[in-house]
This record gives structure tokens, C-alpha cells and sequence, in this order.
């Protein structure tokens, strides 16, 4: 990977970092409302993933969307508008935090079921098998999804009908309070993925560089094989299950832990190991960062709301 | 004017549909290699190929939700459902999903999706086969609900669904492929959302749709030769719902009963009353009736089916009843 690609990486885990955290605090501040999932801490599963596709290549996620969404391109200003549900939000101030979407940079959302989107996600690529073309579809979600009846379907249609899926799992430890363990048969949620005859592999989804190229070879193998993949990302999240969970589940020591693994001190540590950049070079980056999510939160803010009128705009087309 | 059975307007318009868009493909149980378990695609999948009658695994959400993946991704999916029964399983598809995405994401896709699915009781299915929950789908804002009762209806609306850029549930009656009825000669659609008065009449109302309509036309031959004329609206669709020409009737007959397959609480009729109660009072001169299925899951047995079902005599019965 070139330098300027490394650096842009870089950028776009710290800009998911701050945009959350300036989120946290506009939440608390009354300022969002419903739910808000933080991906804070999983940073670098996205952000290589997303690094390795084509811009043809679908994404279509969970709720924990916000870090998706920026490295999908939609802009920041966009992602922090629909979190305070203005009218200039990619969804126009309809979905919020947990639907963000923009089909223009291939990106399908942001969505709130559990496991829901899994089959939606084989639907695109019936789409892509229908019109002959060998784009990909790119769905993420979390260990949690895989207990549930639509992942089930969703991954024996995959390899049934041959869809160009990669089926990312993203394996948190724990599904809202539930662990792994307790929710699961099966710990190495990729078995399940053996059960359908399906490729895969696992990655270490606190180090972008190890994602990156486990999706790079993952989305060869869909592409040229006409075959889904099932990748397996270790990760954790830093912060609660969403906004005002009081985390009785896990030990402060396992968070700590984890957090000792910062995907974005790794991330800083390697470019500073391999002499990318140089420290004031990594730290203008995220003044730079600073300074955009400064802009956005001040774009959101003086955004309109939406018109009264849009209610009752865009439930049907015809 | 041809007269063809509702099995054979369905399939019509299914394949004129498709020889007219190749962005149109079929998706469902059993409806290639087997012909559809109504023979409604008989013959399909040696005409079109596995490319375009896909056979599917028994998966619901698999079939619906795939279905909606594709059509926003550009194609025009038809999902058949062996039977509506089997909607409950595929029911966050069609309620969480196809109903909502569109607008959740600001109107930035469409979802043309057609959901084409067998309802109604009376062939001895028992309980979980025989239902006709067609209420509880025109509940949701979002989905288009579409039922037609006579050839005609079925293939000109089948064809606007298949056109028609939104998602829409088409229901289809399991005792009524073999109705047959006159067809338009060539190329025609009939609009969805609009209700029609298939039987003109200045004594009593009757607003219903699908079964209803072709028990309801059986109740007003008996009604007339005893001199009672009944008007019959026909919904066709029940969401959007077009009260017009329901309206347009009452305010002339200022009597009325509903008729419908499915239960009476929470129903289709209960909505019929309450719009007409609340936008023409004044033309109120006697109660208005329900008649609809007793509230009981459908037995097996037929005896106790039939008496669990609507019949002729009840709507003959309830149509003297608002006339008294």
C-alpha cells in the first residue's frame, strides 16, 4: 500500500473516533435522541475492509454504522446531520444513527434487526448474479446475528445459488450483555460457516493492515470463484452496548485489556515503526480530523430540521 | 372478450410481464421445475429457465428478503409464497423491511418487489393453511395490499403491481383459480387503489373483495329475486383504500354491510364502518352489519369449516337485516 493510502487510513480511523466521541456528547446533551451504538474500538475492521473493495462493491451493514458510513465516503457533515435527524442527513433526518445509508457510494445501511439485513444482503447479489456483472456484496455484522434463523437462510441460499457475498462477522465477545459463550454453540463463530460448505478465515480485527489484506484475498476469491466467504474478525468495543448501558456483564480489567490493543495506537505504531510518517505528521492528521468534525458538528447544528410536509414524502414511489 | 379462468389471468399477466421486461424474474417455492403448487407457472421454467423462475429453498426470509435485496439493487422480483400462511415467517421481510427501507433512507431507492400469495379457507387445510389475514398486512403504511376477485381484476392489476414501483402484496384465493370470467382482448392494466362497483344496485350496499366478491354476487341474485337490489363495491385493493366509490354508494342506498373471508375483529371491515361512520354520518339510516368469519381457528372438519366461513345465506341474512 502506498504512503498516501496508509495515511488516509489513518485519517479515516481517527476521524470514525472523534465523530463518536463528539457524538457521545451531543447525545448526552440531549442533543440525539433514540438509540446510538458506538464502534468506537472497531475502527480498524471497517476501515481495512472497506480499504480493499472496489467502489462497485455493495456494503450494507448493522446499526453500528456510523464508522462504515465514513469509510464509504459520505461525508461527516452528513453522518453527524442524521444523528441530530436534520434534513441535510444522508436519510434526511429519517433513519438516525442506526440508518444511515447512501446508495450513491454504495452503501446500503445502517440496519436495526438483528440479522435482518443478512438476507437483503444475499438479495443484492441475486441483484448482481441477475444483471451477469461481478460485483460484490460486503455484509457485516455481529456475532450476535449468528444465532438468529435469518443468518441461517441467508448463508445456505449464498452457497446454494452461488452469490458473490463476503459474509463479515464481526465478533465483538459479546451480543448487547450476552457473551459469546452463553449465546452461542459454537465460540469460532466461522464452524458455522463450515456447516454450509463455505471458505473462510479469521483476522485480527484490531490491526487494519491484518483486515485489509484478509478482505483483499476474500474478495478475490468471491469475485473470481462466483462463491461466498465467510471472514471472521476478532474485535471489541471500547464503549457500552449503546448510550446508557451500565456494562454489569464484563470486568473493567477485560476492557482494559482490550483498550491496551487500541486499533488506532497499533495502527500509529506501525506507521511510526515503518517511517510512513513521522509523529507531527500523524498529529496533523488528527488535528486535521479535529478541525472537520469541529465543521460538522457546527454544519448539523445550524442545518434545518426536516419540513413538516416530508412526513408523509418517500413512503411509496408511485 | 375472452372468458379464461383467474388461474390462467394470473399466468397471463405474469408472462406477458415478463416477455415485456427482462428485469422481471420469479423467485419461490416450488415454482419451476414443479410448476407452482397452483400451476399458476406451469410451463414457465421450460419458457424462461432456471435464470428467471428460480427455484428456492423452503426459506421465507430467504425468499422475501433476497426478493427486496434484489429489487432495490435494480431488478423487479416476484416473490411467490406457497400460501400467505407462510408470511408470518417471512414476517419482519415484509413489515421491518420492504414496508419501511425506502423511506428509513430517505427515498434514495425503490423497491419494486411484487409478493404474490395464496390465501383464504375452504379446502380443508386446518388451521395454520386456511387463514385470511389479509388485514393485518393493509395495516402497515408502506406496502401496497392488492386482492382481486374476478379475471379481469387479476391480470390488469397483476400487471400494474409488476409495473409499479413499490412493494406490493398481491393475494390470490385458493378455491377461486378455477373462477372464470371475460377478460379485455390484448394489452391492458387497471390501476391499483381504486375500487369498483361491479354490480350496480339502489337498495343496500355491500362493500367487499376477492371471496367475498363472488359470494356476495350469489347473495344479490337471491336478494333480487325478492326485489332487493344490491350495489357491490369491490375494493381490489385494500391499501391504498379508496373509499369513493363506497361513499359515493352509501350516500345513495344510506344502508350497507361488509363482507369478508377474514375475522371480524380488527378486520377489513372494521375499517370500512369507521370511514363510513366517520365521513358519511349523516347518510346513516341503519346500523351497518359485518359479516365475516367466526372467531375461531378454521377447524379441518367441513362441516365445521363451512360454518366457520361466510356463506351466501349469512350475507342474504345481513343484507334483509339492515333493509328491516
Amino acid at each position: 500500500m502506498k504512503k498516501e493510502q496508509l495515511l488516509d487510513l489513518y485519517y479515516q480511523m481517527v476521524l470514525i473516533r472523534r465523530v463518536e466521541e463528539r457524538g457521545a456528547e451531543l447525545y448526552q446533551a440531549g442533543k440525539i435522541g433514540g438509540f446510538m451504538h458506538l464502534y468506537i474500538g472497531q475502527e480498524a475492521v471497517s476501515t481495512g475492509l472497506i480499504a480493499a473493495r472496489e467502489p462497485r462493491d455493495r456494503v450494507i451493514t448493522a446499526y453500528r454504522d456510523h464508522g462504515v458510513a465514513l469509510n464509504c465516503g459520505i461525508p461527516a457533515n452528513e453522518v453527524m446531520a442524521e444523528l441530530l435527524g436534520k434534513a441535510t442527513g444522508m436519510s434526511k433526518g429519517k433513519g438516525g444513527s442506526m440508518h444511515m445509508a447512501s446508495v450513491e457510494k454504495n452503501m446500503w445501511g445502517g440496519h436495526a434487526i438483528v440479522g435482518g439485513h443478512l438476507p437483503v444482503a444475499a438479495g443484492f447479489a441475486i441483484g448482481d448474479q441477475y444483471a451477469k456483472n461481478d460485483n460484490v456484496t460486503i455484509c457485516m455484522f455481529g456475532d450476535g446475528a449468528t444465532n438468529i434463523g435469518y443468518f441461517h437462510e441467508a448463508l445456505n441460499l449464498s452457497k446454494t445459488w452461488g452469490l458473490r457475498v463476503l459474509w463479515v462477522c464481526e465478533n465483538n465477545v459479546y451480543g448487547m450483555g450476552t457473551s459469546v459463550e452463553r449465546a452461542s454453540a459454537v465460540t469460532d463463530i466461522r464452524q458455522k460457516a463450515e456447516g454450509y460448505g463455505m471458505k473462510n478465515a479469521d483476522a485480527n480485527g484490531m490491526d487494519v493492515m491484518a483486515v485489509y489484506e484478509a478482505a483483499q484475498e476474500a474478495l478475490a476469491y468471491v469475485r473470481k470463484e462466483g462463491q461466498p466467504y465467510f471472514l471472521e474478525v476478532d474485535t471489541y468495543r471500547f464503549r457500552g452496548h449503546s448510550m446508557g448501558d451500565p456494562e454489569r456483564y464484563r470486568k473493567q480489567d477485560e476492557v482494559k485489556k482490550w483498550q491496551e490493543n487500541d486499533p488506532i495506537g497499533i495502527f500509529r505504531k506501525y506507521l511510526l515503526d515503518k517511517k510512513t510518517a513521522s509523529a507531527k505528521a500523524l498529529d496533523e492528521i488528527e488535528d486535521n480530523v479535529e478541525e472537520e468534525v469541529n465543521k460538522a458538528v457546527e454544519f448539523a447544528e445550524t442545518s434545518p430540521e426536516p419540513a413538516l410536509e416530508d412526513l408523509y414524502a418517500d413512503i411509496y414511489a408511485d | 372478450m375472452a372468458k379464461i379462468t383467474m388461474r390462467e389471468a394470473i399466468s397471463q399477466a405474469l408472462m406477458e410481464e415478463m416477455d415485456r421486461d427482462p428485469a422481471v424474474f420469479i423467485m419461490g417455492e416450488e415454482v419451476g421445475v414443479w410448476g407452482g403448487t397452483y400451476a399458476v407457472t406451469k410451463g414457465f421454467y421450460d419458457k424462461y429457465g432456471p435464470d428467471r423462475i428460480k427455484d428456492t429453498p423452503i426459506a421465507e426470509n430467504a425468499i422475501i428478503g433476497g426478493a427486496i435485496g434484489a429489487a432495490m439493487v435494480g431488478q423487479r422480483p416476484i416473490a411467490e409464497l406457497m400460501t400467505i400462511n407462510f408470511a408470518f415467517s417471512a414476517m419482519d421481510y415484509i413489515v421491518n423491511q420492504a414496508a419501511k427501507l425506502r423511506y428509513m433512507f430517505g427515498g434514495q431507492f425503490t423497491l419494486p418487489l411484487v409478493i404474490r400469495a395464496v390465501g383464504g379457507g375452504g379446502r380443508q387445510l386446518g388451521a395454520t393453511h386456511s387463514q385470511t389475514p389479509d388485514a393485518i398486512f393493509a395495516h402497515f403504511p408502506g406496502l401496497k395490499v392488492v386482492s382481486p376477485g374476478t379475471p379481469e381484476d387479476a391480470k390488469g392489476l397483476l400487471k400494474s403491481a409488476i409495473r409499479s414501483n413499490d412493494p406490493i402484496l398481491f393475494i390470490e384465493h385458493a378455491t377461486m383459480y378455477q373462477v372464470r370470467g371475460e377478460v379485455p382482448d390484448g394489452e391492458y392494466t387497471i390501476p391499483i387503489g381504486k375500487s369498483k362497483i361491479q354490480r350496480e344496485g339502489g337498495d343496500l350496499t355491500i362493500v367487499t373483495y376477492c371471496k367475498g366478491l363472488e359470494l356476495s354476487m350469489k347473495a344479490a341474485e337471491q336478494l333480487s329475486k325478492e326485489g332487493i337490489e344490491a350495489e357491490i363495491v369491490d375494493l381490489r385493493t385494500l391499501r391504498p383504500l379508496d373509499m369513493e366509490p363506497v361513499l359515493e354508494s352509501f350516500k345513495k342506498t344510506n344502508r350497507a354491510i361488509v363482507v369478508e373471508e377474514g375475522w371480524k375483529s380488527y378486520g377489513v371491515g372494521s375499517e370500512i364502518v369507521s370511514r363510513i361512520y366517520e365521513e358519511a354520518f349523516d347518510y346513516v339510516d341503519a346500523p351497518i352489519i359485518r359479516v365475516a368469519q367466526k372467531e375461531v381457528p378454521l377447524p379441518y372438519n367441513r362441516t365445521l369449516e363451512q360454518a366457520a366461513l361466510p356463506q351466501v345465506a349469512d350475507i342474504v341474512a345481513a343484507a334483509k337485516e339492515v333493509l328491516r
